[in-house]
């Protein structure tokens, strides 16, 4: 099983032509060669990238490949409109990278999101990955072993560190979602937090989370009533200084709120193995699994 | 990015809210000449700072005579502010405001801000005006009334109902201005990709309704639709190297420590300065290169954490992924060398073409320290730090 994705899923990307899009689409057809199924892009209709079709709209991509999962690379002036396209054309999955979307334009694709079925993953999110089946984003497929681990974060980077300690220590991953560190996100832990609890497959969760927001006191209330399964739990930011943005745009502790603390108190209330420090996340999570 | 009081009036000014006459200054006869032209014959000298809390900190001062003002304008001038928002160090005021007086017969607060739990963006107003509302909201939050706008319907009648009910503003003469406020404040927070519109306090004065300080925060993201609020952005509030960093597409932070952290991506980065504390370390800053890592940031990153002479190790922590380990290492020891950079170095590398990467550092002249994962690492600078003092 695993989760949101797997070797069936066939994804479109939006923003093919470009630098990032073009790299990171060759990378997930060389992690699983038959997931990726074509590419979209207004002005560039008829083209063939990566030896990928390249259609003018979502709507047609989907009609001609079948593909229920969209990526997203297209730049931020332009990056919501292409979410509320793959929305409009009922993309079940939708997974947006791009980093810099002003907020109050995604406060329009949340209001879009609401009336639709469609899942958005990010945006400014690294992507979703189920490994050895199939590779929606940027991370780096080798880091990852497929296994029997969830992980769901709001990073980047800490999120392959995670990834790392797990498959180091034979454990290896089902399913690894970057949820993002905008201020407004598609996907919060709460939803994937029940996914995962209704996976087989899946035999613990990680969750790593960060200053700025309530997400993650919202998923420890969660995760005390209807998370079965061991959760280890890290917040980054401890040390961050109040009313600074630390580089995601969504990391800041403001109006006295979204402190690391207090969320770290919240997850240790709810059952979590919170770990002090983040080299410490896969350790506990094998002694979660072994006791 | 944040603006200064003046600016935000003068924005709203422009947008037809009521707010007070006034006039910025940057000199004593500046400042004269601007109480020379107030219809008032007393006026308020304001300290223009990025940071609230100036009132208590002697930074807004009431004057009778154009001699008086003088004498404020020149005491506040070059005067460093420390108020609860500014931290320790405070802030020097190189900006004044001095805007006309006016009677108050109440005192309201009313902001619009992002809920990001909801989401939506959200009217909060209280009838405890001119107080800390997080104060108000931690001891009275009965006192604080949201209203959560729904962005697909717009800024409907019945929400403002919703709040002169709350703030007893009913059937007053004062109602249908606090309605037409409402909705140009509503119309301007779009507009200008703000992310805080607070004002506080909201007052009466007489049958007039008047905009007596108000705070805007503008959308970073949204910086390239908004050019003509960049020409408002005042550089010397904010930290030099920060906006140096920023121009290589570098996210740093200045912090009071003495361990410079190197990292790519944020949570990373956040995560590496507090695994130093954990081991009884003191980051000098937090530090994002981004999560691709390229030689040119590296260097730059390395010569900005540099130029902090508190600095008395580095430690630098990054996950490579789909970067090589090896030109990452490769473009570190040429920047340490064009540098000539003479603290230590703890290194910790993962990712593709580790080993050679290691390797690499080793056999170079330069003292790197090696470390095998995060842990390893912050306990190594923390342990060569506490050597260099």
């Amino acid at each position: 099983m695993a989760i949101l994705i797997d070797e069936h899923t066939r994804v479109i990307t939006q923003g093919i032509t470009g630098r990032t899009g073009k790299f990171h689409t060759r990378l997930s057809q060389e992690y699983a060669s038959s997931c990726m199924v074509g590419g979209v892009h207004p002005r560039k209709r008829g083209q063939t990238v990566l030896d990928l079709p390249v259609f003018g709209t979502v709507a047609e991509a989907r009609a001609a490949t079948g593909a229920s999962a969209s990526v997203i690379y297209v730049p931020p002036p332009a990056a919501a409109d292409a979410i509320i396209e793959a929305i409009d054309s009922e993309m079940e999955l939708i997974v947006c990278i791009t980093e810099g979307i002003p907020t109050l334009d995604m406060l329009k694709v949340s209001a879009a999101l609401r009336k639709s079925s469609s899942r958005l993953i990010g945006p400014n999110c690294p992507g979703v990955i189920s490994p050895g089946r199939c590779r929606i984003g940027i991370m780096p497929g080798y880091v990852h072993k497929q296994g029997c681990i969830g992980i769901i974060s709001r990073s980047g980077t800490l999120t392959y560190e995670a990834v790392w300690q797990t498959s180091n220590s034979g454990l290896g991953q089902s399913t690894c979602i970057g949820i993002g560190g905008d201020p407004i996100i598609g996907t919060d832990f709460v939803a994937l937090l029940e996914l995962f609890e209704q996976d087989p497959e899946t035999k613990g969760i990680v969750l790593i989370g960060e200053i700025g927001g309530e997400d993650e006191i919202v998923a420890a209330r969660y995760i005390k009533d209807s998370v079965s399964k061991p959760v280890v739990g890290f917040i980054a930011g401890k040390t961050a200084p109040r009313g600074k943005v630390m580089g995601h745009a969504g990391a800041v502790v403001s109006g006295g709120k979204g402190g690391a603390e207090e969320k770290m108190e919240a997850l240790a209330t709810a059952g979590v193995q919170v770990a002090k420090s983040p080299a410490e996340i896969g350790a506990l999570m094998a002694q979660a699994l072994s006791s | 990015m944040n603006m200064h009081e003046y600016q935000a009036k003068e924005l709203l000014r422009h947008n037809g809210v009521p707010v007070p006459v006034g006039y910025p200054a940057f000199s004593a006869t500046e400042a004269e000449f601007a109480m020379l032209r107030l219809p008032s014959e007393t006026a308020v000298v304001k300290a223009q700072i990025h940071a609230g809390g100036r009132g208590k900190a002697g930074g807004v001062k009431l004057v009778q005579s154009l001699q008086e003002c003088r004498a404020v304008a020149e005491s506040l001038l070059g005067k460093t502010l420390v108020t609860p928002q500014t931290g320790s160090e405070g802030k020097v005021v190189n900006r004044l405001y001095v805007e006309e007086t006016a009677s108050i017969d109440k005192e309201f607060y009313l902001a619009l801000l992002l809920d990001r739990s909801l989401p939506a963006v959200t009217i909060v107003a209280s009838t405890q005006g001119g107080m800390d509302i997080e104060e108000v909201a931690a001891k009275t939050p009965e006192q604080i009334i949201k209203v959560p706008i729904d962005c697909s319907i717009g800024l409907k009648d019945f929400y403002s109902h919703r709040l002169s009910i709350a703030l007893g503003l009913q059937g007053t003469v004062h109602e249908p201005q606090f309605h037409t406020l409402l909705q140009q404040l509503y119309s301007v927070f779009f507009k200008y990709d703000l992310s805080l519109l607070e004002i506080n306090p909201l007052a009466i004065s007489g049958d007039k309704l008047i905009v007596l300080d108000s705070k805007l925060t503008a959308d970073n993201n949204a910086t390239y639709r908004q050019q003509a609020l960049q020409s408002l952005r005042d550089f010397a509030e904010e930290d030099a190297r920060e906006l140096e960093a920023a121009k290589f597409g570098l996210s740093y932070i200045c912090l009071a420590g003495n361990i410079g952290c190197l990292v790519n991506g944020a949570g990373l980065a956040m995560a590496t300065m507090d695994i130093v504390k954990h081991y009884g370390g003191r980051p000098s800053n937090f530090l994002d290169i981004g999560g691709g890592a390229n030689a040119d940031q590296i260097k730059q990153a390395v010569r900005i954490v540099l130029q902090d002479q508190s600095v008395q190790a580095i430690f630098i922590n990054i996950f490579g992924g789909i970067v090589r380990c090896d030109l990452v290492a490769d473009g570190l020891i040429t920047t340490v060398k064009d540098l000539g950079c003479k603290v230590p170095i703890v290194v910790r590398l993962e990712g593709t073409n580790v080993d050679a990467a290691r390797d690499l550092l080793k056999q170079s002249d330069l003292s790197f320290t090696i470390a095998n994962d995060m842990a390893d690492g912050a306990q190594k600078v923390v342990a060569a730090a506490s050597k260099a003092l």
